[in-house]
C-alpha cells in the first residue's frame, strides 16, 4: 500500500494511504482523545466528538477519525479551538457520568481519566448541570456486569456484538438522554442471545462493562 | 389473547409485507394499529421476518415516541406536551396523572383500567393544556381543555362513580 507524508503537531508522520488522521497520530505516539473509534471499523461511528483536529487550509476543525490522511497535510491537535471543543465534549460526557473512581473497577484504566490527565481537565461537568441516571445494574450474566449509568454510548460493544461476533445481543435503545445499551426488550443479559465471547467487555473504554 | 392466536395474527400482518428492511417501521405501525401496542412476540417475529436482530427491532421501536410496549387500559389518557401545552404547564398535568394513577407515562395500571401516554400537539392549542381521554372499549374520545390538577381528580372520580353505578345496575338485574 502506498504511503503518504504529513505532519502532525509539526512532527513528520508517514502513514498508509486511506488511514484516518486519528490512527496515524496514535501510531506516531501523538495522543488524540477518542472513545468511539475502532480501527477495523470501515465507517467510523464518530459519536464521541472528542477527536478534533485542525488542518491547515481547512476552515473548520474536523473529527480526525473520519478524515483520511493526505500528502502534505499539516495537522494540529492542540489548538485553542480544538481544546475548546474537546473540553465541551468531555464536560458533556462527565455531566452524565457518575464519578466514583475510587470504587470503580476501571479506576486508572478508564479512558475518561486518561483524557482528564492528558488535558488537565477536572472530572467535573464545568458549565453543565450534572444529570445522572439511576438505572439498575445488570449482573445477571455469569461473566460480566453491565452498569448502564457509567456507559458513554460510544457504541464499540454494539458494533462488535453485531458486526463481528454476530451474536446481536446488545444494541442501542430509546433516545436522547434516555439512550441505553441494552438487550432486546431490556431483558437481563443472562437471558439474552449473548454467546459469552466477552469482546464487549474488552472494548469498553469506561467502567460500564466489567468482567466478573 | 392466547399465545398461538397472537402469533397467528402477527404472521397474518407480516404476510402482506415485503422483506426489505425499509418495511420495519410500517410493520411496527401496523402491529400497533392492530393490538394497540407492540407485544414482545411481534418484535421477535418481525426480526425473523426481515432477517435482522430482535435487538435492532427493539432499538428502532423504542427510539420513536409513537410506539408503546404495554397494552392500553380501558381508559387511555393522552397528555399533550406540544409547544402550547408545554408552555401552559402540560408537564404539571402529566405529573398529576402519574401521581393519581401511580404509573409513569407509557405504563398501564395493574387492573388495566388506565394507561398514560404523552403526545405532541393534538391540534387544539387554544385549549392548552390539553388531555385526551379515550374509552378504548367503546372507541370514544373526549378532549379535556384548560386542564388543572384538580380536574384530574374530577375525571377519575366521575369514572369511579360510573363504575359504581354500573355495578349497582348489574346487581339489581341479577
Ligand atoms: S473518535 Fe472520532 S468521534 Fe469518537
Ligand atoms: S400543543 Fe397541545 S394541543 Fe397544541
Amino acid at each position: 500500500m502506498s504511503k503518504v507524508n504529513l505532519t502532525i503537531d509539526d512532527v513528520p508522520v508517514n502513514a498508509a494511504e486511506g488511514e484516518s488522521i486519528l490512527w496515524a497520530a496514535l501510531d506516531a505516539g501523538i495522543y488524540i482523545p477518542n472513545l468511539c473509534a475502532i480501527r477495523e471499523r470501515k465507517s467510523p461511528f464518530a459519536s464521541c466528538r472528542l477527536c478534533w483536529v485542525e488542518i491547515e487550509g481547512v476552515d473548520l476543525p474536523a473529527t480526525s477519525c473520519t478524515t483520511p490522511v493526505k500528502e502534505g497535510m499539516k495537522v494540529q491537535t492542540r489548538t485553542p479551538r480544538v481544546l475548546r471543543l474537546v473540553r465541551t465534549s468531555f464536560e458533556l460526557l462527565i455531566s452524565h457520568h457518575p464519578v466514583d473512581c475510587a470504587r470503580c473497577a476501571k479506576n486508572k484504566k478508564c479512558e475518561l481519566q486518561r483524557i482528564a490527565r492528558e488535558f488537565k481537565f477536572k472530572l467535573k461537568p464545568g458549565k453543565f448541570r450534572k444529570l445522572l441516571r439511576e438505572l439498575p445494574v445488570d449482573s445477571s450474566h455469569p461473566c460480566f456486569i453491565l452498569d448502564p449509568n457509567k456507559c458513554v454510548l460510544c457504541g464499540r460493544c454494539v458494533w462488535l456484538c453485531n458486526e463481528v461476533q454476530r451474536a446481536c445481543a446488545l444494541d442501542f435503545a430509546f433516545r436522547g438522554l434516555n439512550t441505553v445499551i441494552t438487550t432486546s426488550g431490556g431483558k437481563p443479559l443472562g437471558e439474552s442471545d449473548c454467546s459469552a465471547c466477552r469482546e464487549c467487555v474488552s472494548v469498553c473504554p469506561v467502567g460500564a462493562l466489567i468482567p466478573k | 389473547m392466547k399465545e398461538e392466536d397472537l402469533k397467528l395474527q402477527i404472521t397474518g400482518i407480516l404476510k402482506s409485507s415485503g422483506k426489505e428492511r425499509k418495511n420495519l417501521i410500517p410493520l411496527l405501525q401496523e402491529i400497533q394499529r392492530e393490538f394497540g401496542y407492540i407485544p414482545p412476540e411481534a418484535m421477535e417475529e418481525i426480526g425473523k421476518f426481515l432477517g435482522i436482530a430482535e435487538t435492532t427491532v427493539y432499538g428502532v421501536a423504542t427510539f420513536y415516541n409513537q410506539f408503546r410496549f404495554t397494552p392500553p387500559g380501558r381508559h387511555h389518557i393522552k397528555v399533550c406536551l406540544g409547544t402550547a401545552c408545554h408552555i401552559k404547564g402540560g408537564n404539571i398535568i402529566l405529573e398529576a396523572w402519574e401521581r393519581k394513577l401511580n404509573i409513569k407515562e407509557g405504563e398501564v395500571t395493574p387492573d388495566r383500567g388506565f394507561s398514560l401516554e404523552r403526545v405532541a400537539c393534538v391540534g387544539c392549542c387554544a385549549l392548552a393544556p390539553v388531555s385526551m381521554v379515550e374509552d378504548t372499549v367503546e372507541g370514544k374520545e373526549t378532549i379535556e381543555g384548560t386542564m388543572m390538577p384538580t380536574r384530574v381528580d374530577g375525571i377519575l372520580l366521575s369514572f369511579e362513580l360510573e363504575e359504581k353505578k354500573k355495578d349497582k345496575i348489574k346487581g339489581e338485574e341479577e
